[in-house]
């Protein structure tokens, strides 16, 4: 493997100019009171009880995620780059949407090939020539960044479901902020505490009607999703309500929240629940978790679902490779932030290129996450990849493969002091009715092991606050 | 033909329910070879039906419940001219291109038999149609229809092959899977079969004999054509359309989050016999 870009240290032994300031007092800190420092962190993430549960994980239902205490930082002139490359990418990707469900432009000049949308599972028929309110999709993204070099930033995955992770973006801000204060004395960092404000001021504006305040609810699955300290992490930050599926029901097509005082109409609900779930009358019937009625309310108008139903047809894995011409179709611009090289396995050619490739690639499944069901070719042995050749040539489909990419390393807190470990970056993008709004940042996650490239916390991966300098 | 139809839902509730909100898919659409003369849905409760039409193009009523009540029971009736077109549809209402239904769903998912199913009717020219009546003369052969309710099970592609006898939606959820594993878009249909012979009818295809599933499958040059493999035969003037979509969850006549669901149907031949309509009045 090549030899990976340190976003700390040049190769020729210097320090990068963003983080002079912060290695001189890295130097200067005695290791105890780092060491003290840390176990602090920890103790104030265990009381404020932020855990995250591992699916398939005996004993150990829920666990803290690992939190480095060395920030991340990037310059102000890479987030500007990096920004505007996320507005694009999510511009697109709404445009994507909204034109599979409708008139399919995007199929019939065969920029992307059809039964990669009609036998995609995340494709909805049911969303099939619905208008959503303000033909918005995708409100709330997470784009997962990786950095290979001083320039160059690729987009590793769109998440245009329901991507997690930003109540560790702003509680990481919190801690730091918390243990270190004479670090930001020394730095100026755009502040991520308005993200509550932003998202409340974005669902706001996706309401389908205007005339009133709008009624923002957030639904959860419940209290043993995985994610589900954010949901109420999210709740308490907007001051809105935290409900599932049974406090809410569909009358004449609106939909109404129980309270005390009586049913109180809902105009939109940030779902934190699988499309599958959400209304039994539609998809799923045995599902307990959504409310009965709740797509008549949505296709008629009545209620905005943000992210709406059906945005998985647009970031697995096999679309994603086709995204930088989605971008040029739509927008009839370059990509300014661009792909990862990927190979489809569902083609018989670049099939034939993995095989032969096998142990210098990455492999992933279309619609995997979490780092679940992945080979990491020049991490694996011979075994390992004998197996994984089985799979793949049984379901070539389910697919992809990537470069084994050099991900960037950043300084981090380990066992033995301070040492560079892989990490990336999801930035999250609102997209409102008014205007796109972007926190400066987003969640740095980082591979604690030495050498590992993969940073999904359900795979032991940490997370780091991220500075984005203002000056 | 002109076939007369009666279709009663009944819905159970937890007593004492509310506010349940309730999807119906029981409203024909005209095509060539049928044409709607007259069609109603009364309901045993005050409710404001609205009109939508699903992804497939059906025809859908959505109402809430206010209760408290324990049920709901919907009635649906009316009167349908019908000809033959040897199972070619014509004029029906299309939402996607064809090839959104090789799309395959929990129901008619190509389980290791389905697909050795499929590959067992496979035909070695390139012949969309003459493959697609090769399957159905296969899938005839291989599973024996089941009187009883259209949905009485076994209900999934695999189930009915499995068992060797199903209810006519295994028999259709078999076809499509396999068809649509042959590559040739395939799907189901909900609907109505009134008796070619009106004695017979009386006895059979009253009660839950008269609701039918079966499947559509697209030939290019002839279009959608209706295949009942159970009877091994394509469409005739005896069919009465309802609802299309990818399985039978796509085309259930009543959605809600209720308990149980009872139905009664009858498609009678309403030229036939006095004592025939009289039958039926007395439902």
């Amino acid at each position: 493997m090549p030899h990976a870009f340190d976003e700390m240290s040049s190769t020729d032994g210097s320090v990068r100019p963003a983080y002079e300031t912060l290695q001189r007092w890295l130097a200067s800190v005695p290791q105890d009171v780092l060491d003290h420092r840390r176990k602090e962190a920890e103790f104030i993430f265990r009381r404020i009880g932020i855990t995250f549960a591992v699916y398939g994980e005996q004993n150990a239902q829920e666990r803290l995620i690992p939190f480095d205490i060395v920030p991340r930082i990037i310059t102000k002139d890479e987030w500007g780059t990096l920004s505007k490359g996320l507005e694009q990418r999510v511009k697109a990707l709404n445009m994507y949407i909204a034109d599979v469900y409708a008139k399919r432009e995007v199929l019939k000049a065969g920029v992307v090939p059809e039964n990669l949308v009609y036998q995609n599972p995340a494709f909805r028929p049911e969303m099939n020539g619905q208008r959503v309110p303000h033909d918005l999709y995708v409100h709330i993204a997470g784009i997962d960044i990786v950095r290979t070099d001083p320039d160059t930033f690729y987009v590793l995955e769109d998440n245009a479901r329901t991507p997690s992770g930003v109540s560790y973006m702003l509680e990481n801000r919190e801690i730091m902020l918390r243990l270190f204060p004479e670090l930001f004395s020394m730095h100026k960092v755009a502040p991520v505490d308005k993200y509550g404000d932003d998202l409340l001021a974005t669902l706001r504006s996706l309401a389908p009607h205007g005339g009133h305040e709008p009624n923002v609810a957030i639904l959860t699955p419940g209290i043993y999703n995985s994610a589900y300290y954010e949901h109420s992490f999210l709740a308490d930050k907007l001051g809105v309500d935290l409900v599932e599926g049974r406090d809410l029901f569909v009358k004449d097509a609106v939909v109404y929240m129980r309270t005390t005082e009586g049913p109180k109409r809902v105009d939109v609900i940030y779902r934190r629940l699988d499309d599958d779930f959400l209304d039994p009358l539609v998809f799923r019937r045995d599902s307990q978790l959504g409310v009965p009625g709740l797509m008549s309310a949505y296709h008629a108008g009545n209620v905005t679902l943000t992210n709406a139903v059906g945005t998985g047809v647009a970031d697995d894995k096999a679309v994603y490779s086709y995204m930088p011409d989605i971008i040029r179709f739509y927008l009839g611009e370059e990509p300014l932030l661009p792909n990862v090289p990927t190979w489809r396995c569902r083609e018989p050619d670049h099939l034939k290129y993995v095989l032969e490739h096998l142990p210098e690639l990455v492999v992933k499944e279309v619609h995997g996450s979490g780092g679940y069901g992945m080979l990491v070719g020049p991490a694996s042995d011979k075994a390992q990849i004998e197996k994984f050749r089985a799979k793949l040539v049984a379901d070539p489909a389910n697919f992809i493969a990537q470069p084994t990419l050099a991900l960037s390393t950043c300084p981090t807190m380990v066992e033995k002091g301070v040492a560079p470990r892989h990490v990336d970056l999801r930035p999250f993008i609102l997209s409102g009715s008014d205007k796109v709004r972007i926190v400066p940042g987003g969640l740095t996650r980082v591979a604690m092991k030495e050498g590992s490239l993969v940073v999904n916390s359900s795979q032991g991966g940490g997370t780091k606050d991220t500075w984005v300098l203002d000056a | 033909m002109r076939i007369r139809i009666r279709h009663e839902i009944t819905q159970r509730f937890d007593p004492g329910s509310r506010n349940m909100a309730v999807t119906v898919r029981l409203t024909p659409r005209s095509h060539e070879g049928q044409f709607i003369l007259r069609w109603t849905l009364d309901l045993n409760s005050d409710c404001r039906l609205a009109a939508q039409e699903d992804a497939f193009g059906n025809l859908c009523h959505t109402f809430s419940v206010d209760g408290p009540t324990d049920h709901l029971s919907v009635v649906a009736e009316g009167e349908v001219e019908t000809q033959d077109t040897t199972g070619v549809m014509h004029g029906t209402v299309e939402r996607f291109p064809p090839s959104l239904f090789l799309r395959q769903t929990d129901l008619t998912e190509a389980t290791p038999a389905v697909v050795a199913f499929a590959e067992g009717a496979r035909l070695t020219e390139d012949d969309p149609l003459g493959q697609l009546h090769a399957l159905m003369v296969a899938l005839h052969e291989t599973v024996e229809e089941q009187e009883g309710p259209a949905l009485g099970g076994p209900l999934s592609a695999h189930a009915a092959l499995e068992a060797g006898k199903a209810c006519s939606g295994g028999i259709a959820h078999l076809f499509t899977a396999a068809a649509r594993h042959l590559g040739l878009p395939a799907r189901h249909i909900s609907g109505y079969l009134a008796p070619e012979d009106p004695e017979e009818g009386e006895a059979k295809r009253e009660g839950v004999g008269a609701a039918r599933h079966w499947a559509e499958a697209y030939a290019p040059k002839y279009g959608w054509i209706s295949f009942d493999a159970g009877r091994n035969l394509c469409g005739t003037e005896h069919y009465v359309r309802l609802a299309v979509a990818l399985d039978a969850m796509g085309v259930a006549p009543l959605r809600s989050a209720g308990l149980e669901v009872e139905e009664q149907v009858s498609a009678l031949d309403s030229r036939g016999p006095q004592k025939l309509a009289q039958a039926q009045s007395q439902n």
